[in-house]
Parts: structure tokens; C-alpha cells; sequence
């Protein structure tokens, strides 16, 4: 749009590469601090609602599991380990719900101001981010009353929540475009995160508990894959690796494919169809 | 104003340099925005396939669509300083436009060349948030126009001070009148001191005395050299500011020029022949059998153009009639330096008979008062109407204008004759 020539006295500079970067990095950190503070407004308990959720849904899923169904056999920890999955898939399903309407509902702003519109997927990944840095600090201290100590491995998780966060931006990138096109695209994304959570190794994990002969292709699920990685990395040093859990270490690459594919999948398909965006809301 | 670094230079070369040297750099200056024959086309399919299912069922079908022509080969070059006025009628294509110059959409086919930092005022405070405070919003609204958070903060005391909302910065925004919301969001753009401004009728909101200020900082930005694109519906806007304009309908530039001869194509192709296109400006009507030909003020029977307060002041004005009228109206109306009315009166309302006049007659008519209004510059509107009719044959505003002049400044827009009685008990 803007074409560079020298410009004269009275023009202001024109914006190089960086600075449209600068701009938009800026922008999706505003927009993320402000969503982010928003959800606070105007309730008696304010930041303590991000953690009651988790809590609370933790509570229920322990006794139902723990005493009723029996998962927790051999599980050292479990209750730390359905805690911190628990938190991380609900991270997972903020970006990606949040994302889905996230254009359309924003239809004002796409309308009216001119920016790359990639700040808004991106704005709520990282308001989802926010979120799971509040609780996080809750089910540390959570773990270390359960008798869970850091140790060295730790430092995996922000690994962890990075692969995590590129899948969950990779995908509300893919979700937000195509809810332009098409409205069914909510519903459809409500039962596909009904699903996830029962097939991904929330509730249980990838092993011992699930049966070894379809464990492999149970794997190749990035969230299940994560998850067993951050049951080592955090709660039980123990477990096993992700690389040891498949029969080759070499498969680890499958979900890795997957989280990195579907990012460069979601980041092209926005970039190919963010210019037409504002005219087809 | 001169909050952001970017352009502090470029402000302080301009003030040091004389005007002749300013002019001259601005014409060799590379034009500020150049539309080099853009297209721009809707397509309105007939049926909407918006779910999944439906696209799954049919996959096939081809879908229809009806094309709308919002821009058809628009070619303009506008120069750096300019303020440059685009009309049209609804749905003519002017907003279509502006998008496409602000980069919101895309033309189809043609390019648009924009030198400098442009702001774009489509609509004032996008993305405001009613639930977060005026301080935050300013922030997140500078942010998007393309400042730095930095930038945004430290723009901020300007800002309010512009909005004049000192007050209410921690109020949240849902608690703001509407007024005082458009004050920001004009106070934030404003800040973001871009080259080229794109004005999309923000100022149809606000009170006139807020509109004025817009009007009076788009002028000084013009004077630093940035270019203003400016659409409405304002006729009197347009010629007031603009130095150029453009008429645009159904997507297609009908013509570009004085802004004047484009109000004048613009009122014709809105309201044909139903207001006679004057070459004055402030006049209406057709003035087929009369015309007003010229009003004036008179003290002691002689013409004036101020008089000292609480003397007897007579309003007059004569008209020629070109036909035989029965029993016309005749108006007149005073308005105040800012523009409110603070006397009307006809004929009518008087009850008084004007009698018959045949063509080629000539009469002046006069009312006499006194000006116990309170000391500032005055206007005289005199106007002519057919007897009990709707249409006027002839108005002109301002035509006459007469200071009064006192030393009791009220406040008050008159000062009324009056006595006080004071009585002790009832």
C-alpha cells in the first residue's frame, strides 16, 4: 500500500518492516492486557474466578476418579497430574473456542482501522497465556503441598507450553477464518473439544493406563503426547519419556509434525485470507 | 499536539521556514495520495452458503452473484496540504473509498498510492471499551492508529486536555454521555499526528462548539502541511474548508473541482430542481416573481452598521417584484455571532396585510425595535414567502449584519426592559 520514496520535509517517516512488526507485536499485547483485565471488572472476586474453575472441576474429577473408578492405582501423584492436565487442556480450549468467533465478533474493529488482522487470534492466545500463568502459580503451590518438589526437569515446561501454545494459535488461526465462511463452525468445535477431552490423557494417563497395543497411535495425539512428557518433566521423574513411551523414540516426531503443521497450516491459511476479511464479515 | 517524535522535526522545520519557502516545498512535494484507476466490486451472491452442511450437500452448485460496482475507475491525485472534500449521495461509494484508501479493503483492480503516516477517523473510538476507563482506552485506541505503548502514554495528558474530560479520566466509558465519548476518540486521533487524515462525517456528531474545534484542528494541521480527505454530507463544510472536492455517484467521480461548483452539482443531483442552485451561497429559493435585492440597517434614518445598545434600531430590506403578488410573506430574522436566533418575526404573525403588487414594483420594508440585545456582531435574514404557502421565493442569510455595542455585558442573549419591586412581608 504505502509505496517508499524519499520523502519530503513535512511526511513523517514511512514505516519499514520493523516498525509494522513493532506495531503489531504492541497491538496484540494491549489487546490481550486489556481482554485479560476485563474478565476481572465488575466481580466481587475478580482474579480468584480463574482459579475457582480449574479447582473446582479438579475437585470432582479427583473423587470420581480416585474413588469411584480407580484410575489412581499406580499412578504416583495423580491428583497433581490430572490438576496440571487439567489446566493445560483448559488453556488449550481457550485459545481455541475463543478464536473461533473472535474475527466475526470484532467485526467493528476489522471494519474500521486498518491492522494486520493476525493481532487478533494472537491477542487471545496470549490472553489465554496470561490466564494459565495465574493459575499455574496456584497448582504449583497445590503440588508442593501434595508433596511434588521442583527439580531440574521443570524447566521443560515452558517447552511444553510453547509447543502447546503453537498448536492451540495454529488452530484458532484455522477456526477464526473459517467461522467467516461458515457458522457451523461453532458447534462443530463445541463437540470436538468434548471429544479431546475424554480421548486425550486428561482424566488418565497415557501409561500405564492405556492398553498398550493401540498405546502407539494414542500417542500421536500432540496433547496426550505433552501431557505425558510434562507427567515426567513435573510430577513424576519416574514416568516415562514421551521418546521412551513409543516403541521408537523416532516417532516422538509424529505429534511434533502435527503441532508444527498445523501452526504453518493456520498461520498460512490466515495470512491467504485475512486482506478479504473485513469485506466478507 | 506535537506528541509523537516522529514528526516533532518536521514541525519545527516548518515553523522556522517562511510561508513562500513552505508553499514551494509542498508543490514540489511528491502528491500526498494518488488512486491510479481503481476498481472496486461487491459480489452479493444470491444464496448464502454459510454452513458447512450446506456446502456439503450441494458442492457442486454454483453460486450466483450480484455484482456491485462500489468504485468504477477512479483516478485521482490528491497534492501534500490539501483539504480535499468527497461528496456523494448514500450508498455512492465515498466510504468505499476511504476504506480502500486506509487499506481496510483492497481494489480490485488500479493502485493507491499513499505517501506518509495516514490515520484514518472512519468512525470515531473503535474499539472502545464501555467497561474499562478512559485512560485504558486511550491507550489500546493510540495503539491501534500505530503508536508505540510508549508513544500512547505519553500522549495521554493531551489528549484529555483536548477532550477537555479532565474530570472523568477514571470514570469508565460506559458512564460517558455519548458527546463526551466522540471527544475522546477525536482527541485520541488527533494525537497520533499522521500526514494524511481520513475523515469519514465524525463531526456530524458533537455539539457545534466541539465541531468547531475539529474543524478548527483540522485547519491547523492543513497549515503544517498534512493532507486532509475529508466525505460528508455538508455542503457548507465542504466550502468553508475544503480546497478541492470531488462528486462521486454510484461509483463513479462525476466530477472534481472548486468546491463550490461541486456543492452546487451535488444539491442539484440530490434535490433536482427543488432548490434553486443560487450562485450565492446562503440563498434559496427561485425568486421567480420576487427577489430580495438587498437589506440593511438603519439608525435615525440612516444607514448603519453598528448602534449603541438600547437605541432604537430599524431592520430593512427591498424587494423587487417581477410578477403581480397577492399578499406575500415577508420574514426576518436576527441571529447572534454563533449563530443562535434571537428574533423572528413575518408578516404573518404580525397580522399584518402586505397588500397587491404588480410586476416591476419596488418596495422597502422595515421594522424598528430596540436593541436591547446584548453588545455583539448580528445578522439580518431577510426572506419572502407566497401567502400561506410551504416554499419560500427568495431567502438570504446574513445578507445585512450590525454591531451593538454597550458596556453591560448581561450574559444574557437580551436584555429585557424590567424594573425590581422589593416588599417587605407579603
Amino acid at each position: 500500500m504505502t509505496e517508499l520514496a524519499a520523502p519530503p520535509a513535512p511526511v513523517s517517516r514511512v514505516p519499514t518492516r520493523g516498525d509494522e512488526l513493532r506495531r503489531l507485536l504492541s497491538l496484540t499485547w494491549t489487546l490481550a492486557l486489556s481482554d485479560w483485565k476485563l474478565r476481572f471488572y465488575g466481580s466481587a472476586l475478580g482474579l480468584a474466578w480463574t482459579l475457582v474453575r480449574p479447582f473446582a472441576l479438579f475437585g470432582v474429577v479427583y473423587v470420581v476418579f480416585t474413588e469411584i473408578a480407580g484410575l489412581d492405582k499406580n499412578v504416583p501423584n495423580y491428583g497433581v497430574y490430572i490438576l496440571f492436565a487439567l489446566v493445560l487442556y483448559t488453556f488449550f480450549t481457550e485459545m481455541t473456542s475463543n478464536s473461533v468467533q473472535a474475527l466475526v465478533s470484532r467485526e467493528s474493529l476489522l471494519r474500521k482501522m486498518q491492522f494486520n488482522p493476525i493481532v487478533i487470534p494472537l491477542s487471545i492466545s496470549i490472553t489465554a497465556l496470561l490466564n494459565l500463568g495465574m493459575t499455574l502459580l496456584a497448582v504449583f503451590i497445590f503440588a508442593l503441598g501434595t508433596g511434588v518438589y521442583p527439580t531440574l526437569t521443570w524447566l521443560e515446561l515452558p517447552v511444553i507450553v510453547l509447543l502447546l501454545f503453537l498448536f492451540g494459535t495454529g488452530v484458532g488461526m484455522l477456526l477464526s477464518v473459517l467461522y467467516v465462511r461458515y457458522r457451523d463452525v461453532q458447534p462443530i468445535w463445541d463437540v470436538v473439544t468434548q471429544i479431546t477431552f475424554y480421548a486425550s490423557s486428561v482424566l488418565y494417563v497415557a501409561v500405564p493406563t492405556v492398553p498398550a497395543n493401540y498405546r502407539q497411535e494414542f500417542l500421536c495425539n500432540p496433547l496426550s503426547a505433552l501431557f505425558a512428557q510434562m507427567r515426567h518433566a513435573v510430577i513424576d521423574n519416574d514416568a516415562p519419556t514421551i521418546t521412551s513411551a513409543f516403541n521408537h523414540g523416532v516417532y516422538v516426531l509424529i505429534p511434533l509434525g502435527i503441532i508444527v503443521g498445523t501452526f504453518t497450516l493456520g498461520l498460512w491459511f490466515f495470512v491467504r485470507e485475512s486482506p478479504r476479511v473485513a469485506e466478507n464479515l | 499536539m506535537e506528541g509523537s517524535p516522529s514528526t516533532i522535526g518536521a514541525v519545527t522545520a516548518l515553523a522556522e521556514s517562511p510561508a513562500d519557502a513552505r508553499a514551494a516545498r509542498l508543490a514540489a512535494a511528491p502528491p500526498a495520495v494518488v488512486l491510479d484507476h481503481v476498481h472496486k466490486t461487491f459480489r452479493l451472491p444470491h444464496v448464502q452458503y454459510s454452513t458447512l452442511k450446506e456446502r456439503a450437500l450441494h458442492p457442486f452448485r454454483s453460486t450466483t452473484y450480484d455484482e456491485l460496482k462500489a468504485l468504477v475507475d477512479v483516478d485521482l491525485t490528491i497534492k501534500q496540504g490539501e483539504f480535499f472534500g468527497i461528496v456523494g449521495r448514500n450508498g455512492s461509494g465515498k466510504s468505499t473509498m476511504l476504506k480502500c484508501l486506509a487499506g481496510i479493503y483492497r481494489p480490485d483492480r488500479g493502485r493507491i498510492t499513499v505517501h506518509g503516516r495516514l490515520s484514518p477517523f472512519i468512525e470515531l473510538g473503535v474499539g472502545f471499551n464501555p467497561d474499562l476507563t478512559a485512560r485504558d482506552n486511550i491507550v489500546i485506541n493510540a495503539v491501534m492508529m500505530g503508536l508505540t505503548r510508549k508513544e500512547a502514554v505519553r500522549s495521554f495528558d493531551g489528549v484529555i486536555e483536548f477532550a477537555e474530560l479532565e474530570e472523568f479520566v477514571d470514570l469508565k466509558l460506559k458512564n460517558y454521555s455519548s458527546g463526551m465519548a466522540v471527544r475522546l476518540g477525536f482527541a485520541t486521533a488527533i494525537q497520533v499526528s499522521a500526514d494524511v487524515l481520513l475523515v469519514d462525517e465524525v463531526l456530524a456528531v458533537g455539539d457545534a462548539a466541539f465541531q468547531q474545534k475539529c474543524f478548527e484542528e483540522f485547519t491547523r494541521l492543513k497549515a503544517e502541511g498534512r493532507t486532509v480527505v475529508f466525505v460528508t454530507h455538508d455542503m457548507s463544510a465542504v466550502e468553508r474548508y475544503c480546497d478541492r472536492a470531488m462528486l462521486i455517484e454510484r461509483g463513479n467521480v462525476l466530477k472534481i473541482g472548486e468546491p463550490h461548483a461541486i456543492s452546487r452539482a451535488y444539491n442539484e443531483l440530490n434535490f433536482g430542481r427543488l432548490v434553486h442552485a443560487s450562485d450565492e451561497t446562503g440563498r434559496y429559493g427561485d425568486q421567480e416573481v420576487c427577489a430580495i435585492k438587498d437589506a440593511w440597517f438603519e439608525h435615525a434614518g440612516e444607514r448603519t452598521g453598528e448602534i449603541a445598545q438600547y437605541e432604537r434600531l430599524t431592520m430593512c430590506a427591498r424587494i423587487h417584484f417581477r410578477d403581480a403578488v397577492e399578499e406575500p410573506v415577508i420574514g426576518f430574522s436576527v441571529r447572534n455571532d454563533v449563530g443562535h436566533t434571537v428574533f423572528i418575526t413575518t408578516t404573518e404573525w404580525a397580522q399584518t396585510p402586505t397588500g397587491t403588487f404588480a410586476a416591476g414594483d419596488e418596495i422597502v420594508v422595515r421594522i424598528t425595535v430596540d436593541a436591547i440585545m446584548s453588545p455583539t456582531k448580528y445578522d439580518l435574514t431577510p426572506s419572502i414567502a407566497p401567502a400561506g404557502g410551504v416554499d419560500v421565493v427568495d431567502v438570504r442569510e446574513d445578507l445585512a449584519s450590525v454591531y451593538v455595542h454597550g458596556t453591560r455585558v448581561t450574559g444574557g442573549l437580551v436584555d429585557l426592559p424590567h424594573t425590581f419591586t422589593l416588599e417587605r412581608g407579603t
